[in-house]
Order: structure tokens, then C-alpha cells, then sequence
């Protein structure tokens, strides 16, 4: 009996698209997994594989074939795989999976078979901003040096260029001032994007965050709605001293109203921003100098959203549960190595949202582990990880074996000097110790 | 834009007499009611600074916008805003226009144009420059009306927000209610050189009386036909003077009673119309009468309205943190 292999959509906006190649041949034993055509649109390429085993029967839509609508049927499966026959000698070889940059990062949780290649935080990050501002002529973007200078770190590139002077609106350094316009653009109904050069900044700007968009939504019982981006450079950049290295996320995600990301991953940076942007309530978007060029493997992310306030796994473990956010997740995932090569299997979760906080995914991590360590770049008292451990303990408390172990940054504003910035953050080598500690090694 | 829900207001000045009287009655009772302690927390009386808003508004039409400080009420009756639940607010219940989670110094009603209602001294005021860059943005010659105290054009912001407002031509109208004394009258009146400092960012600027109603709509007209013609932002210092302390819980020990009392018996605004409407033919003395008692009874309607409201629920305690979607 056969069934008919469908064209796959490789985004939910996708509507048609090219068959580029066919990697099997009528005739050839397939099985689930298998790699059996290749599918492009203008933005992305998909590797296409058969999910049931069979025998490919005819070819019903030949390579080369262009603008193929989405669920076209492009070839028939035969549910005879024992009978499989031989395969064409003629058939075009099937190749070696192609790679990314040798540097990039693989991010976990894409389907094997989907094509994937690098892309930096940064390519992420002004994507995202591009895609939401041509979905939705409301979105606009401001802040210091962001139009023809093109952003302080080049997030904004092109985008004046693209969307012209009324979207892209460049401001002088009037941090309260812009923050404040901001707000009340976002109260008419606009969605702006306000950049902050630094988060350190943001401090100028802080009695406007909290009490003019975080507050008046309440204030008004709920007649007012404030649907804006704060964005910007958050915490340690290298070398800038203690007044352009704040960081910001304890502070923001202690206020109600407000909600604070802070990703790691180019995925992620795509996915929480558009979010956000597309949020009804302020959000605190933090990035990291450190994070914009830096690579990950990912699939071609065509209008990818990620919902706020979902932790995401990076590795499973069933030995101690290490929870971080933000770049302090370079050091979580190199101490998970290290762990690994002594025998310590880490659950990796990178927290993502820090206001709406995911307890229950790093709770329930923990009813498997038993064990947990929180590792972030802010400081400790009153920080994300002394909220969560106290969360977790509430809510997984009979099933800890030992106390919820931390890892922050120094207790101290940032040092310049190179040996003493070094010591103030988070490393690898500070995770292994606490985790070690936390399983009694 | 919708409705005022103030009552119709009659042509002319005689309706400016009755928007004032309106403010002032309606004043007088939240003095009252916060007196009788139905009213708690932080209260600012617009009492002798009604021909500002008044005069001001008369030049708004629909599509208008306009934002506030704390010493809002008199704002939000201006833009038509039901008295009842206003004063419903000022008592905190649940029929009150933010549900009783705002107070006095939080009254919005978005639908009128009116944004609050800010507890921030000099916060609105980049707030209305970005109520003003949305109507830009969106290609209408709408105004927005920025309203500020003289102790708020001190915050540094403002500065700020008039130099982004220049630069971004934003259709905005600043209006700096100079009522002479700042909070506690510590310092000896307002600063120095309000309209000078717009000057000096390259704004247009204008003083008015602000205890003339009639002048008041005069500067009114000229700048929202600036501001509606695309050239920018446009700042008028009315000179007023506030009859009752900074908040309710101001003695205004810094003047003498005979000065405010001077004042209203020879500047009071909307003694002076009426005198005028009066001396000119323009209003029968019957005629004012029924104004006096019509406003009267919105206000004690709203205030029996308010006292017989329920308070918020326990469950309104976690609503409103998030928008609902």
C-alpha cells in the first residue's frame, strides 16, 4: 500500500517553495531518519526525511521543480521495505551533512535532520527587529546612534536604510527623556523598541521604567497598556570598569509589571525578542557585548518565537541540576564538560526569562537530580539565583540531598584591572566547585 | 473620541464659566470629603487654577490628547471624564475610573484622550512627547497637551524632552502652570526664567494671565494652530495661583491668608468671567444661576455616587499587574 509523501513546510508562514534535489531514487529502500530530499525557500534550506520505512515509489514532483505549494504531494511510499529492491547504481549519492563554523555552538532541541548553520547574536538579534518591524508598521526603534551610525554594536545595521527616519529615530543623550517618550508612544498603541547604549544607562532612565511602565497598566486598572522594549549591552563587557558593566536583571525582574529576558543562545535572541516586541506588557530585553559575535548552530529560524517565561534544557543529567541565564552559561555549559569527564552528569537549564521566572522547570529538574546550583554574573544579595533557590526549595524541598549551591559574580562593582575583572566573574572552574560541593565530591 | 460625560456645555464663554465652576465645585467637595476622611493619602486641589486647563482645552478638538501630573482633576473633567467616577477614584472603590488601585493622582481615561494622572513630578513630560511622536508617526495633526507644574520645570528631564522635541518636531504643546509656589514654598516661589529656558532649546514660547480664562484661549489658539501646522513643539507659562496648599497635607504656611484671600477676591477667574459676562450683556444673572445649581448637582451626585460604592474586591489585588490577553 503506499502512501504519499507530502512537500513539508519549513515555517508556518511557508506556502510554497523549490524541490532542490532528490537524494533517493524510485526503487530505494528508505528508512525513518533518512535524508530523502532537499527543499529551499528565498530564506532557508531544508533537509527533508522520510518518517516510516518503505520503499520510495514514483516520483511525483522532479528535482528542480519550482515554486511547489506546501503540502503538494511530491512522491509515493511503499510500506514494503522487506522486499526492497536495489538500489539504482545511478542514483545520486546521498551527501555528508553539511557543517557551520567550526566555532559555533550547537544549540540542543532541533530535529536532527534539519539543515543547520551558523548565526551570531547580533545577525540574530537585528533580524529579529527587521522581521517584526516589516510585520507590523507600529514597531519603531530608538535610541543614540542607532540610524545612520548604524548602532553602537551594529544591531540596528541597514535598518534606517530599510524602514527610513520615522521608524529609526535617532535621539540625544537623554536617557529619561527618550525613555519617557517611549512610554508614551507605547500608551497610543505603538510598539517601540528603545535601545540603551548600555544597561548601565538605563539607571537615568530607571523612575520611567518602574514608575511609569511597569506601574500604569495597574494604576489605571488595566486601561493603559505598555507594550515596549527596553534593550541593550547588559553586564560585563571587558575591561569597561564598574559603570558600563551593570547588570541589570535583579533589578529589573524585582518589579512587577516589568518582564526581563536575558538570552544566551542566537536562537534564543531571535525568539524572545520578537516575542517581546510583540508583548502587551514592558519588557527588559538584556543582551552582552561578549554574546553579539558570538556563534550558534541553528536551523534557518523563519519567524521563530520563543514564549516568555520558558527555561530551556541545554543537557540532560540525572547527577546535579545547574540553572544559569545570560552569558554566565559559557562557563555553566564548559563546567557540565568538565563534570562529565569525572563522572558527574549535569541537567544544564538556561533560564532565559528571569520575570515570569520557569521554577517549575528547574523544580522539577530537580526532583530527578536531587541536586542544584544557580550561576549568574550579578551579584548575590538579592540576586535571581537566591530567589530561585528559595522557589525550589519550596517547591521540590523533600527531594534535595544537599543545600542549593550559587555561583554569582564578586560582591563588588566591576574591577577594570584584567586579573581582578577576571576573578569578579563567574568561570567554569567556580561551577565544577560548587557542583562538586552539592553532590558531596 | 468619545462623549463628555460632564454634561453639555453651553456655547460660548458661558461655557467656560460652567467648565470652571465645575473644577471648582467638584474641588471644594473632594476638600470636604477628604476632610471627613473619605479621601486619604495625597490630594491636590486645583482650586484657583481652573481658567488654565479651561482656556487651554478650549482650543482642543477631537483627536486631541493630553497628559497631566498628580493635581489632576480638573484635567480629567476637561476632557469630559464622568464626575462619578472620578470621585469614585479619589475614594478608592471599585466603581472609581482606575477601580480604586489609582486615587487622586491617578485618574487616566485613554478613550478621551486624558493619560493621567502622574505621581512623578516632571515624568508626563517626556510621557506626552511620546503621546505626541505616536501621532506624528501615524500621520494625524493631532496635539498633545503637556501639562506641568513650575517646580516640574525644574526636573531635569524636561530639559531633556524639550531638546528631543525640538529636534524631533513633535507636535506638542507644553503648558507650564506657574502657580506660583512649589511644594512647602521652601523656595522663594518658582524658578527663574521658565519660558527663557524653552527659549534657549529653540522653542516658541508664550506667557499668559492664567486667572484670565479668556486670555488663556487666546495664547491657546495661536499655539495649537502652531503645533497643528507641523512646526513643533510650543510651550505657554500661565501665571496662576493655587488657593489651597500644594496637597491636603500642606498647611501653606509660606503666604499670609490675606494674600490668598486678596487674590480671590480680586483675580479669582471665574468670579472675574462671570462679572464680565454679566457687565457685557453676555449672561443673565438667572441664566448663571442654573448653571450653579445644575454643576452643583453633578457633583453631589458624584459624591453620593462614590459613597455608596463598593470597595474592590480582594481578587482586583493581582489584576491589572499584567495585561490580560
Amino acid at each position: 500500500m503506499a502512501t504519499e509523501i507530502r512537500m513539508p513546510a519549513l515555517s508556518p508562514a511557508m506556502e510554497e517553495g523549490r524541490l532542490a534535489r532528490w537524494f533517493v531514487a524510485e526503487g530505494d529502500a528508505v528508512e525513518p531518519g533518512d535524508v530523502i530530499a532537499e527543499i529551499e525557500t528565498d530564506k532557508a534550506t531544508l533537509e527533508f526525511e522520510a518518517v516510516a520505512a518503505g520503499r520510495l515509489g514514483r516520483i511525483l514532483v522532479p528535482e528542480g521543480s519550482e515554486a511547489v505549494k506546501v503540502d503538494t504531494p511530491i512522491a509515493l511510499l511503499h510500506a514494503d521495505a522487506a522486499v526492497a529492491g536495489t538500489a539504482d547504481p545511478n542514483a545520486a549519492p546521498r551527501p555528508a551533512p553539511r557543517r557551520g563554523r567550526g566555532t559555533a555552538l550547537a544549540e540542543p532541541g532541533w530535529p536532527a535532520h534539519v539543515h543547520r548553520g551558523p548565526l551570531i547574536v547580533r545577525e540574530a538579534l537585528r533580524a529579529a527587529l527587521f522581521e517584526e518591524m516589516q510585520r507590523d508598521e507600529s514597531v519603531f526603534v530608538m535610541g543614540e546612534e542607532i540610524g545612520s551610525a548604524e548602532g553602537p554594536y551594529r544591531v540596528t545595521q541597514g535598518l534606517l536604510d530599510a524602514f527610513g527616519s520615522g521608524r529609526v529615530i535617532d535621539v540625544p543623550v537623554t536617557e529619561a527623556a527618550f525613555s519617557g517618550i517611549g512610554i508614551g508612544a507605547a500608551f497610543a498603541g505603538q510598539r517601540p523598541v528603545v535601545e540603551f547604549m548600555n544597561m548601565s544607562f538605563a539607571l537615568q532612565a530607571m523612575d520611567q521604567i518602574v514608575n511609569s511602565a511597569a506601574f500604569t497598566h495597574y494604576m489605571s486598572g488595566g486601561r493603559i497598556a505598555c507594550p515596549i522594549v527596553f534593550r541593550g549591552p547588559n553586564g560585563a563587557a571587558g575591561r569597561v570598569g564598574a559603570q558600563h558593566a551593570m547588570c541589570l536583571a535583579a533589578w529589573a525582574a524585582h518589579v512587577p509589571g516589568l518582564k526581563v529576558v536575558y538570552p544566551f543562545a542566537a536562537s534564543d535572541a531571535k525568539g524572545l525578542l520578537k516575542a517581546a516586541i510583540r508583548d502587551p506588557d514592558p519588557v527588559i530585553f538584556l543582551e552582552n557585548e561578549r554574546l553579539y559575535g558570538r556563534a550558534f548552530e541553528v536551523p534557518a529560524l523563519d519567524d521563530h518565537l520563543v514564549p516568555l517565561g520558558r527555561a530551556r534544557t541545554w543537557r540532560e543529567g540525572g547527577d546535579v541540576t545547574l540553572a544559569g541565564y545570560g552569558p554566565a552559561m559559557a562557563a555553566v555549559l564548559e563546567a557540565a564538560d568538565t563534570l562529565a569527564a569525572e563522572g558527574i552528569a549535569a541537567e544544564v537549564i538556561d533560564l532565559r526569562s528571569l520575570r515570569p521566572l520557569d521554577v517549575e522547570a528547574v523544580a522539577a529538574s530537580v526532583r530527578k537530580t536531587h541536586r542544584c546550583v544557580t550561576v549568574e554574573e550579578g551579584w548575590p544579595q538579592g540576586g535571581i539565583g537566591a530567589y530561585l533557590a528559595a522557589e525550589v526549595t519550596r517547591a521540590a524541598f523533600d527531594w534535595l540531598d544537599a543545600p542549593i549551591g550559587s555561583v554569582t559574580g564578586a560582591d563588588v562593582p566591576m574591577p577594570y584591572a584584567e586579573t581582578l575583572e577576571e576573578l569578579a566573574l563567574p568561570r567554569a572552574a567556580d561551577v565544577v566547585a560548587a557542583a562538586r560541593h552539592a553532590c558531596y565530591r | 473620541m468619545a462623549a463628555r460625560e460632564t454634561g453639555e456645555a453651553p456655547a460660548g464663554d458661558i461655557g467656560l464659566y460652567r467648565d470652571m465652576l465645575l473644577i471648582r465645585r467638584f474641588e471644594e467637595k473632594a476638600g470636604q470629603l477628604y476632610g471627613m476622611g473619605l479621601i486619604a493619602g495625597f490630594c491636590h486641589l486645583y482650586i484657583g487654577q481652573e481658567a488654565v486647563v479651561t482656556g487651554m482645552e478650549s482650543a482642543a478638538r477631537d483627536g486631541d490628547q493630553r497628559i497631566t501630573s498628580y493635581r489632576g482633576h480638573g484635567h480629567a473633567l476637561a476632557a469630559g471624564m464622568a464626575p462619578a467616577a472620578i470621585m469614585a477614584e479619589l475614594l478608592g472603590r471599585e466603581s472609581g475610573a482606575s477601580g480604586g488601585k489609582g486615587g487622586s493622582m491617578h485618574l487616566f481615561d485613554p478613550a478621551r484622550g486624558f493619560w493621567g494622572g502622574h505621581g512623578i513630578v516632571g515624568a508626563q513630560v517626556p510621557i506626552g512627547a511620546g503621546l505626541a511622536l505616536a501621532q506624528k508617526q501615524r500621520g494625524t495633526n493631532d496635539v498633545t497637551f503637556v501639562y506641568f507644574g513650575d517646580a516640574a520645570a525644574d526636573q531635569g528631564q524636561v530639559a531633556e524632552t524639550y531638546r528631543v522635541a525640538q529636534a524631533l518636531a513633535l507636535p506638542v504643546l507644553f503648558v507650564i502652570e506657574n502657580n506660583s509656589y512649589p511644594a512647602g514654598g521652601g523656595l522663594s516661589g518658582a524658578g527663574p526664567g521658565l519660558l527663557d529656558r524653552a527659549k534657549a532649546y529653540g522653542l516658541p514660547v508664550q506667557g499668559v494671565d492664567g486667572m484670565d480664562v479668556r486670555a488663556v484661549r487666546g495664547v491657546a489658539e495661536d499655539a495649537v494652530l502652531h503645533v497643528r501646522a507641523g512646526k513643533g513643539p510650543y510651550v505657554v507659562e500661565a501665571r496662576t495661583y493655587r488657593y489651597r496648599g500644594h496637597s491636603m497635607a500642606d498647611p501653606a504656611k509660606y503666604r499670609t491668608r490675606d494674600e490668598a484671600a486678596r487674590m480671590r477676591e480680586s483675580r479669582d477667574p471665574i468670579d472675574s468671567l462671570r462679572a464680565s459676562l454679566l457687565a457685557e450683556g453676555a449672561a443673565e444673572e438667572d441664566a448663571l444661576r442654573a448653571i450653579d445649581r445644575e454643576v452643583k448637582e453633578i457633583v453631589s451626585a458624584a459624591a453620593d455616587a462614590a459613597r455608596a460604592a463598593e470597595a474592590p474586591g480582594d481578587d482586583a489585588l493581582h489584576r491589572h499587574v499584567y495585561a490580560e490577553v
